[in-house]
């Protein structure tokens, strides 16, 4: 039985497809568009897993949309009632494209689903999942557990906003809900909002900018306070309740009251291109902690009200990998699953698995790994594709027919200094590059972070870098006690591998601070001596697994730095035309896709060809 | 007609009956709104906002 399953029209677009309950495909539709978060009807991403799967649109037995139009109208029409007449301005630009688009979803998904061939209208049935319902699938089936508590936390679903539930072999049962309007992860956002970063893609930046953070300074202290009695109301069991007073998405066209926050804090609203100063970055913390604390109850009360040992976790908030962390930390689950897609991508992933299992009672079965396959769910290209490119742009390439040879020359760039963009296999599904579109660099090197952030990234200063590291090594480097291969957990850098701090380290302004020698693998080590950690398994990653452990050979470590293969405001390469145009429009030095592998210094072709514009996210 | 039966039976299942007047008539406020952009209703639309 083929099972697709889509999100679409509010961001992160994606599909997927299953096999019974095999994962044959999943990408996100940005890839193929070249648009982030790109919310369109997912055709490219569709078209792309029917070819992998080896089929056309008549095979598929049918499809499941993440979440239920109808639902989120209503929750709409109740809001707008219930404020009356507050809320007109939201209220005329939202119902057209209601009225429009999104309440005739299912007649839109099959005039779509007509660009892609015939099919019986009779017999492909489309399936409507509830939002979390879809994120709780998209965590629990592929997790390889056979019972387990299930945490979703994201910004909004129809009503809900976040849910505990409990799967057992082949059902969910969603055993509590927080509605609208509260929601943890509006509460994130709107702290988003008034840093300076832009909803919906900056949250990262911000949990980035939370370290940053003076721990021992008191205005982080009278933030948490503000936050706690004016902003939101925290119940014992991880429940929220927002002070409205101090929020405009209910009714408006804005997240937040922007003078109301601005008396409270004492501090403006910052600017997207304004400085950083110390004020931002210990709001950031405050909101960081806050959200721990909450995240931590849900966590507990998920415990009790389900006495498993293991958890879940998928939602947007799930990408806080912090927080996912402090989870761990508490030591509440004995093993925790973060699905790699938490966002609404995985959505896709979840309604399908949902639909299979639990409307066609399709059995669930444990297993020692995960179903994600590493997340290696998109497409792959063959050394043919990459020829064609290098013609094209009458490239200058090197091919390597043995793969050690390869991996011997790219380990020694890396180990050189060199940047290097790595391409190789299947594309991921979810917003982390995890060594198929990768680049790479020595996490040695203390200046790296500078140079990939300003010079190949094109991204605020301050970010800072994840390390790769092969499984068998981890504890050599970090503080943690379970695998990490999807990088949702973060991991002090272990004791021994830490430089001194000056004493006034936490009274250092963010530049200074950033430039701080912190261990022997600089490029990864957070200004709190955090890393983000991938663990790289030669299971499912066997080609990333023997670069790494060929640089190792060369140089003793076993770690190197890991960031995406993009520029900021650009999605993820998917193709080897992508990668090309990518490395040439920055300063990385060594490209290697497939058994090519092309050198900056050996190209002579005119870099305007390859400028690009994306808006910055 | 299939969204008509499809929006019944949700109203239906969710016990939301009092939400037919509501729907009926944002239906005819949207439909001025939507076809009312670039039309002759236009400025009837702009003295109802």
């Amino acid at each position: 039985m083929f099972t697709i399953g889509i999100s679409a029209y509010y961001h992160d677009s994606a599909a997927c497809i299953l096999y019974n309950d095999e994962i044959i495909a999943a990408a996100h539709e940005e890839r193929f568009t070249r648009k982030k978060h790109d919310s369109s009807f997912p055709i490219n991403a569709l078209k792309y897993c029917l070819d992998e799967a080896g089929i056309d649109i008549s095979n598929v037995d049918n499809i499941v949309y993440y979440e239920k139009p109808f639902l989120k109208f209503e929750r709409l029409l109740e809001t707008y009632y219930h404020f009356a007449p507050a809320g007109i301005k939201s209220f005329v630009t939202a119902i057209p494209v209601w009225l429009r688009e999104k309440l005739f979803i299912k007649d839109e998904i099959y005039s779509q689903l007509k660009k892609l061939g015939k099919f019986d209208k009779s017999k492909l049935k489309i399936y409507f999942s509830e939002h979390h319902l879809s994120h709780a699938a998209s965590a629990y089936y592929p997790s390889g557990y056979d019972e387990a508590a299930i945490l979703t936390i994201d910004g909004m679903g129809e009503w809900a906003s976040a849910s505990i539930a409990y799967g057992k072999d082949n059902k969910i049962q969603i055993l509590k809900e927080l509605h609208f309007p509260n929601s943890v992860g509006l509460l994130y956002s709107a702290f988003t909002y008034f840093t300076g970063f832009v909803v919906n893609s900056g949250e990262y930046k911000l949990m980035g900018l939370a370290p940053y953070g003076n721990p021992l300074d008191e205005q982080v202290e009278i933030f948490k306070n503000h936050i706690k009695t004016e902003i939101v109301e925290i119940k014992d069991d991880g429940s929220i309740k927002l002070n409205m007073k101090y929020f405009d998405f209910a009714t408006g066209l804005k997240m937040i009251k922007t003078k109301k926050w601005e008396q409270l804090f004492g501090i403006k609203i910052r600017k997207p291109d304004e400085k950083l100063t110390q004020e931002y970055c210990n709001l950031a913390l405050a909101i960081q902690e806050v959200t721990e604390e909450i995240i931590l109850k849900m966590a507990a009360e998920a415990k009790s009200l389900t006495g498993s040992e293991n958890l879940c976790i998928a939602g947007g908030v799930a990408l806080n990998c912090v927080a996912n962390s402090k989870i761990l930390n508490a030591g509440i689950f004995k093993n925790i699953f973060v699905q790699p897609a938490a966002g609404d991508a995985g959505g896709a992933l979840g309604a399908a698995f949902a639909f299979l299992h639990i409307h066609k009672n399709f059995p669930h079965k444990a297993d020692y790994f995960d179903k994600m396959k590493g997340a290696f769910l998109g497409p792959k290209f063959s050394d043919n594709d990459v020829l064609k490119v290098a013609r094209k742009y009458n490239a200058t390439f090197r091919y390597f027919s043995d793969k050690e040879k390869l991996n011997e020359f790219i380990a020694g760039c890396i180990a050189d200094g060199k940047v290097t963009g790595w391409f190789r296999g299947r594309m991921e599904y979810g917003p982390r590059a995890l060594g198929a579109r990768s680049i790479l660099a020595d996490a040695r090197n203390p200046e790296m972070q500078k140079k990939l952030n300003l010079k190949i990234k094109f991204r605020e200063g301050f970010r800072p870098f994840a390390p790769s590291v092969l499984i068998e090594d981890c504890k050599t480097y970090f503080d943690i006690d379970i695998p990490s291969p999807y990088m949702l957990f973060t991991a002090p850098v272990t004791q021994n591998r830490r430089k001194e701090l000056p004493e006034n380290y936490h009274n250092f302004d963010l530049t200074t601070k950033l430039y701080t020698l912190r261990s022997d693998i600089p490029a990864v080590t957070h200004c709190d001596f955090s890393a983000r950690l991938q663990t790289v398994h030669k299971e499912t990653n066997p080609d990333y697994h023997a670069l790494i452990s060929e640089f190792k050979r060369q140089t003793g470590y076993g770690v190197i730095v890991n960031t995406s293969f993009n520029v900021r405001g650009e999605p993820i390469v998917c193709t080897p035309d992508d990668a090309f145009r990518c490395f040439m429009r920055t300063e990385m030095d060594v490209l290697a896709m497939e058994n090519f592998v092309f050198l900056k210094e050996e190209q002579n072709i005119d870099k305007k060809i390859f400028d690009e514009n994306f808006k910055p996210d | 007609m299939e969204f008509l039966r499809d929006l019944w039976l949700f109203l239906k299942e969710r016990k939301k009956y009092w939400l037919i007047p509501i729907i009926i008539v944002l239906f005819l406020l949207g439909l001025l709104i939507v076809f009312g952009g670039s039309s002759a209703v236009a400025p009837f639309v702009y003295t109802l906002f």
